[in-house]
């Protein structure tokens, strides 16, 4: 493998537009938005330590609430990872260069706030070592403990290695007398020299990993929808779960991915990097996403609701005309309907459409797997009964509230905090493309279009 | 001279910032180890007369009163042991059921619950517009194929060899996946730190061994209670219910009883044509009905009153 030559110095168009830039105003206001966030969040934890699990809004019927949906919310998100760095690297997708590393980033800080907000919702989280000690295989949620963590382990690998030479220009670049930086680039740059035999390893390792994140990820959201269809509830046992959820997460990850860059593209003026090519393709495959989901979608809800079985008819009803209706139509409507509709015009796939419907869609994937989780637990088989009034709805309460926005806030935290740390473009392979010799026939390279 | 007492400032400088990060991050885990472990209650205002050690009578507030449940009453029985040899079935005949509430009650006293909750429930079914509706008590039915023991992560419920679902209350973990999974909605979750019973409705309770201990953060259900089926007696729901509803017995010896009657479990549920609810789901259930014909008492219904006394919608839907 030829090393790839990346000259240190002012000249370099690349390292002055891709190296991490300290926060500006805005940047130290978002900062401490999040951080607020957080530490309410976190308040909100320590009483339902001390209180119990009563000052939430889930009693014994809805059982699972706004915390298992958003982890289910979580878990989807971090398909994106695969999306990207692996499916689009496998079908030799070029201009997918700038998009990787923040894909990759969205999928590691996605799945490690589901583990956190997993541990959040269990009654007795100081027993969460009884996981490892006393795991019992035949559960679903051992299967989900397993594959999460091994995602997470891949994705991490994912970040890091191709971040390797990157985090040497850091540490190239940051001089002596900055110690604490310094010392922080060196350790995790891992004594990385540029030979060529260190690019043929990386090279290597993003190839493997690339076709090992990919039965991972539909693992991690299939296992994850078995913990509700392996149950006999109306609207959960259905043997279509495992590809809906899968189709659903790449859908909501390609839209987390979409809103993320656009955000970076304009604060970062990465114009030059990821252009309007870039969204206008990237919208192309949201509407692929988007209608494989509405596939899946009307297989869920025709399929049972030409049959209209007693209890699933009454789960139905809900959501169609009845208590959830208003929420479960707009979220179709807002979160997969109209996205499609509006990125099949050419007009509709320019950066700043591209944006607010990718805000649509993430904010339509949050409470559709809140319909997924809540509705089916207020239709048991035996109705509900001889219980207090509000234990016939659901209604978050503010802890609830607070806790789901501080795992939120920290995702975003973990990926603005990354963002000041390396380089969010990946520098060594943008100079590799530019570098390359010239392609034959296709423009399959962005940059030698525009140069 | 001067650049090595400038390189004394700094790591000088260095270790006094580094202490203070240091002091600062102690200082709030401590902080917030104290708010976390501190449990404070308003006091009520009721006081309650006591006899201290020494013999004399004191009065506290009623919330100093810590109402756990005193060790002496606790059985110490093994959850995960069974009783060799049998294995238990219950029979309920829904022709006798006119919701009279006190197999609740029962079940409440004996495992130390607050009054309007018991692990038992008494449902209003109606199984289609035209046939009439009736009371249906609903325990654990202690399934031979368990959906709740399968999807458990850590084996905190598990399945006896005397055909009780039993659950380890120190080795679960909260994660209410058995309550999802169950059907019949027989699991109930312990939400509360202030589950206790106040001690108005401690003194109520008639002393014998208790069988549930109440943890914080996990499941709880219906246990046959196995503190009375080792001594070769009723569950408390079953000596309780005055109109005979219940049969509780043992398969092996093909025998069950209501306390009055005992009869032969197989010939009963050839006569009377016993089902189990939802049989289609292939959960296997140990709780037979027997349908409601030929009804001793007529349908009536009562207003639905929820736990603090007000009316509510009959169902959520």
């Amino acid at each position: 493998m030829e090393p790839v030559k990346i000259k240190l110095d002012k000249s370099n168009q690349l390292l002055t537009d891709l190296m991490p830039k300290r926060f500006n105003a805005s940047g130290k206001l978002w900062v401490g938005f999040l951080l607020v966030i957080c530490v309410i969040g976190f308040y909100a934890y320590i009483r339902q330590l001390q209180k119990g699990l009563v000052v939430t809004d889930m009693r014994d019927f809805t059982s699972w609430g706004i915390y298992i949906s958003n982890f289910v919310f979580f878990v989807a998100i971090s398909l994106v990872g695969s999306l990207v760095s692996a499916i689009l690297k496998l079908t030799n997708v070029k201009w997918r260069t700038p998009l990787v590393r923040i894909s990759e980033i969205i999928a590691v800080a996605a799945i490690l706030f589901a583990a956190i907000i997993i541990i959040v919702d269990m009654g007795r989280p100081e027993r969460f070592w009884h996981l490892f000690a006393y795991g019992r295989i035949q559960s679903p949620i051992l299967w989900d403990v397993i594959v999460i963590t091994t995602y997470l382990v891949v994705s991490c690998l994912l970040l890091y290695i191709p971040l390797l030479p990157d985090i040497a220009i850091c540490r190239d670049l940051t001089p002596a007398s900055s110690k604490f930086k310094k010392w922080f680039y060196t350790f995790l740059a891992m004594n990385w020299k540029g030979t060529a035999q260190q690019y043929t390893v990386v090279h290597k390792c993003i190839n493997v990993l690339a076709v090992l994140v990919v039965p991972l990820a539909l693992g991690i959201h299939t296992v994850t929808s078995w913990l509700f269809a392996t149950t006999y509830r109306a609207g959960w046992d259905s043997s279509n779960f495992g590809p809906y959820f899968v189709a659903g997460a790449f859908q909501a990850g390609c839209g987390g991915v979409l809103a993320v860059t656009y955000v970076l593209r304009n604060h970062y003026s990465l114009k030059k990097y990821i252009t309007e090519k870039h969204f206008d393709n990237m919208a192309k495959l949201l509407v692929l996403l988007s209608l494989i989901y509405l596939y899946f979608n009307i297989n869920e809800y025709l399929v049972p609701g030409y049959k209209m079985k007693t209890v699933d008819g009454e789960h139905l009803k809900s959501l169609f005309s009845g208590h959830y209706a208003p929420l479960f139509w707009s979220v179709q409507i807002f979160g997969m309907i109209l996205p499609i509709i509006i990125l099949l015009f050419k007009k509709g796939r320019a950066p700043l459409p591209v944006f607010i419907v990718s805000i649509m869609v993430v904010i339509g994937a949050w409470f559709k797997r809140f319909l997924i989780v809540v509705p089916t637990l207020l239709h048991p088989f035996i109705p509900i009964q001889n219980v207090p009034k509000s234990w016939h709805t659901y209604m978050p309460t503010w802890e609830e509230w607070a806790i789901t926005s501080a795992s939120l806030a920290g995702a975003l935290l973990v990926i603005t905090i990354f963002v000041r740390l390396f380089p969010i473009i990946s520098i060594w392979e943008m100079t590799e493309e530019q570098t390359a010799p010239p392609q034959t026939n296709e423009q399959t390279n962005l940059y030698e279009a525009q140069a | 001279m001067d650049s090595k007492d400038n390189e004394l400032n700094d790591s000088r400088r260095d270790f006094l910032r580094k202490g203070l990060v240091a002091t600062a991050a102690v200082a709030t885990g401590l902080g917030l180890m104290e708010t976390a472990c501190k449990e404070t209650k308003p006091k009520t205002g009721e006081t309650v007369k006591l006899l201290s050690p020494d013999g004399k009578i004191v009065e506290v507030d009623s919330s100093m009163i810590n109402p756990a449940i005193p060790d002496s009453l606790l059985s110490k029985h093994n959850v995960r042991e069974g009783v060799p040899g049998k294995k238990f079935v219950m029979v309920i005949d829904l022709s006798r059921c006119k919701n009279a509430g006190k197999c609740k009650s029962a079940c409440s006293k004996m495992h130390y619950l607050p009054q309007e909750r018991s692990y038992i429930k008494i449902n209003k079914m109606q199984d289609s517009d035209k046939a009439s509706p009736y009371w249906m008590p609903t325990p654990c039915f202690h399934c031979d194929n368990p959906p709740c023991v399968k999807v458990c992560p850590v084996g905190a419920t598990f399945k006896l060899t005397d055909g009780i679902v039993g659950i380890d209350n120190e080795r679960c973990i909260g994660c209410r996946f058995c309550m999802v999974a169950c059907p019949y909605s027989a699991r109930v979750f312990n939400w509360d730190t202030e589950y206790q019973l106040n001690i108005t409705q401690m003194n109520e309770i008639k002393p014998h061994a208790a069988c549930s201990t109440h943890v914080t953060g996990t499941v709880e259900k219906c246990d046959f209670c196995p503190t009375n089926t080792a001594k070769d007696e009723l569950p408390d729901c079953v000596q309780a219910c005055p109109n005979g509803v219940f049969y509780f017995g043992d398969e092996v010896e093909d025998v069950v009883s209501n306390g009055d009657e005992t009869v032969r479990l197989s010939q009963l549920l050839k006569d009377k044509s016993g089902y189990r609810y939802l049989e289609d789901l292939g959960t296997k259930p140990r709780v037979y009905y027997l349908p409601p014909v030929n009804r001793q008492f007529p349908f009536k219904d009562v207003e639905e009153k929820d736990a603090e006394g007000q009316s509510s919608h009959d169902s959520g839907h």
